[in-house]
């Protein structure tokens, strides 16, 4: 038996990798990628949490997670296809018409 | 005990479930309009408000005859109480007064699509599940229910080219400042062996001083909220989205999801939190200062009046979060009353800016105001009661805000914050000013009036009136906020 606190581990690896690539990376659909990879951490915390406690929420939790990770990439990735019709580049430092 | 969606269950959701339908309805109907009369979403739209009103109504008033107190939906995952229910009606005129000002806009921008109507209907409706949520998965579904309908209000002209960049940034910001939230939340779920808010918060007064985990949840979470309500050091999405975004939507997002961002972070600082407060409350003064210190000093130097009264919107944020710093009735009655007043001027405000736009003109610059004074007497002295009630000067409805967070940080002993607080108001006036001298000393540049539609005019009267309203007789509005706090205190 794989003690709990490996998996907590290793979601918290995944997690702290999503966001150095969220900060570090400079391709938009890079970045995209690192947000649902620090989601994807949070869904296996959730489901290890949850088996570790006999106790159901946690499961349901990472349904919705999935959910909501589907509807952000639906939004997401639409919103990422008019930014390149304009600019014709995928990279983050080329949208900077309004300072930062 | 097993069974769902029992008639308690749907009375309770029965706001919800009508804007939803309404949102689907204008989808609907939007195929069957002509390109000359698509004002008629707008009218679907707001009768779909109204019939949440009645419904939230209906519900007050049995509640009131059941002398209840509190509705508990879906195993307590729902809790109606008069702190969701101040925020819901927050909410709901947001959303009509939004509704009434984007029909002009969206014509002069030929982008009067249906959607826009249903997207801010399934915000709204997201909205009021943050604020009646008690449970981590519904407010989890909520706060992107709302945060993603807005991504795509954000975006929502197409062809332009800020619209699209706010657009970006804030959908990047946002699900990652999302994952972070959800996070925490995992943290909470795993130390405390339940979704439920209240249930997480007996099991963490269990848990040691101290506790490395619950440090690491309070963190995540704090970072999660403070990136969702724009407070410092997670606010640099904030003034660029206000200054990309369509100006009706800037105007909706500075009140509404404001206002349920800032639900979420009462709720889950109050009660699951709450007993940990001793570890959070140094941070929460640090970033409030920092917040108040960058929103009131980075506004003084800008040119567009969105943007500035984005970094305005910052300070705000900081102004509030000391109403939880000091955490008392006092210290709550005054962010209740302030996101009220906040929701009327701010909308007022940008009403106005909103009316400066024009064919040729984005109307977004403060220079565009100049000699507003002798183009629309009207529009120009409305926007001065605005900026004077933003500012928070008497009689206008901002004082009273503002007055009753300075009072609760007297009340426990945090002089030195009051202090740094109340001066802040005077750099605050500073930049207002500068939109007012702009409007009554310049000379206009051009002719052309800014366009005063029926809807406008509704919503600069509605606004105004309340500011003043609530500014000269405050007494049934602080009534109402006092039974807030009593049912987040509980």
């Amino acid at each position: 038996m794989v003690p709990i606190s490996y998996f907590l581990v290793l979601a918290a690896i995944l997690f702290v990798l999503g966001v150095a690539g969220f900060l570090f990376k400079r391709n938009i659909v890079t970045i995209f990628m690192s947000i649902e990879l620090m989601l994807n951490a949070v869904n296996l915390t959730f489901v290890a949490l949850s088996y570790h406690l006999r106790e159901l929420n946690g499961q349901i939790f990472v349904f919705f997670v999935m959910v909501v990770a589907a509807a952000e990439a639906a939004v997401g990735l639409a919103i990422i296809i008019t930014v390149f019709k304009h600019r014709e580049s995928l990279n983050v430092d080329n949208v900077d018409l309004m300072k930062l | 005990m097993n069974e769902y969606f029992t008639p308690g269950d749907f009375l309770v959701l029965k706001p919800v479930i009508l804007l939803v339908l309404f949102g689907m309805g204008v989808m609907l109907t939007d195929l069957l309009l002509e390109k000359h009369n698509k004002y008629f979403n707008a009218v679907t739209a707001l009768v779909g408000v109204g019939f949440a009103s009645v419904a939230m109504w209906m519900i007050q008033s049995q509640m009131n005859r059941d002398g209840a107190g509190v509705y508990e939906a879906f195993r307590g995952a729902i809790v109606l109480d008069s702190f969701s229910i101040f925020f819901t009606w927050i909410f709901l005129i947001s959303t009509a007064i939004t509704i009434i000002i984007s029909i002009r806009y969206l014509e002069i921008e030929e982008e009067n699509h249906g959607e826009h109507y249903a997207i801010i209907l399934f915000a709204t409706a997201g909205m009021i599940l943050l604020a009646t949520g008690m449970d981590l998965i519904t407010l989890f579904v909520s706060l992107e229910l709302m945060v993603i309908s807005i991504y795509i209000l954000t975006g929502f002209l197409k062809r332009d080219r800020r619209s699209n960049e706010a657009a970006l940034k804030y959908l990047l910001l946002g699900a990652f400042s999302s994952g972070i939230l959800a996070y925490g939340m995992s943290l909470l779920y795993g130390i405390s062996n339940s979704t439920n808010l209240v249930e997480i918060q007996s099991k963490l007064a269990q848990r040691p001083a101290g506790d490395p985990l619950v440090m690491m949840a309070v963190v995540t979470l704090a970072a999660g909220l403070f990136f969702k309500i724009g407070a410092v050091p997670f606010h640099q999405w904030l003034p660029d989205v206000y200054e990309g975004a369509p100006h009706p939507t800037t105007a909706f997002m500075s009140v509404g999801p404001k206002a349920a961002a800032f639900a979420l972070f009462l709720r889950i600082f109050m009660v699951p939190l709450g007993p940990v407060r001793d570890q959070w409350l140094p941070l929460l003064i640090g970033v409030s200062i920092a917040t108040m210190t960058l929103g009131n000093l980075a506004a003084i130097s800008q040119s567009n009046i969105k943007r500035l009264l984005g970094y305005s919107a910052i300070s705000h944020v900081g102004y509030l979060m000391l109403g939880l710093v000091s955490g008392n009735d006092t210290g709550l009655k005054g962010i209740s009353i302030y996101l009220l007043v906040y929701a009327f001027m701010n909308l007022g405000a940008f009403t106005v800016i909103v009316a400066m736009r024009r064919r040729d003109l984005i109307g977004d610059e403060i220079d565009d105001m100049a000699g507003l004074m002798y183009k629309s007497p009207t529009a120009a002295v409305l926007m001065v009661i605005f900026l004077l009630s933003l500012a928070g000067i008497p009689p206008t409805a901002g004082f009273l805000g503002k007055y009753f967070i300075f009072l609760s940080l007297l009340e426990t002993g945090h002089y030195t914050l009051a202090v740094i607080a109340v001066l802040y108001v005077a750099v605050a006036l500073y930049y207002y000013f500068r939109i007012v001298s702009v409007m009554f000393m310049r000379e206009p540049i051009d002719k052309e009036l800014p366009s005063m539609s029926p809807g406008i005019r509704v919503a600069l009267g509605v606004t105004a009136a309340m500011t003043l309203i609530i500014g000269i007789y405050p007494n049934p509005f602080i009534e109402f906020a006092n039974r807030t706090v009593l049912a987040v205190m509980r």
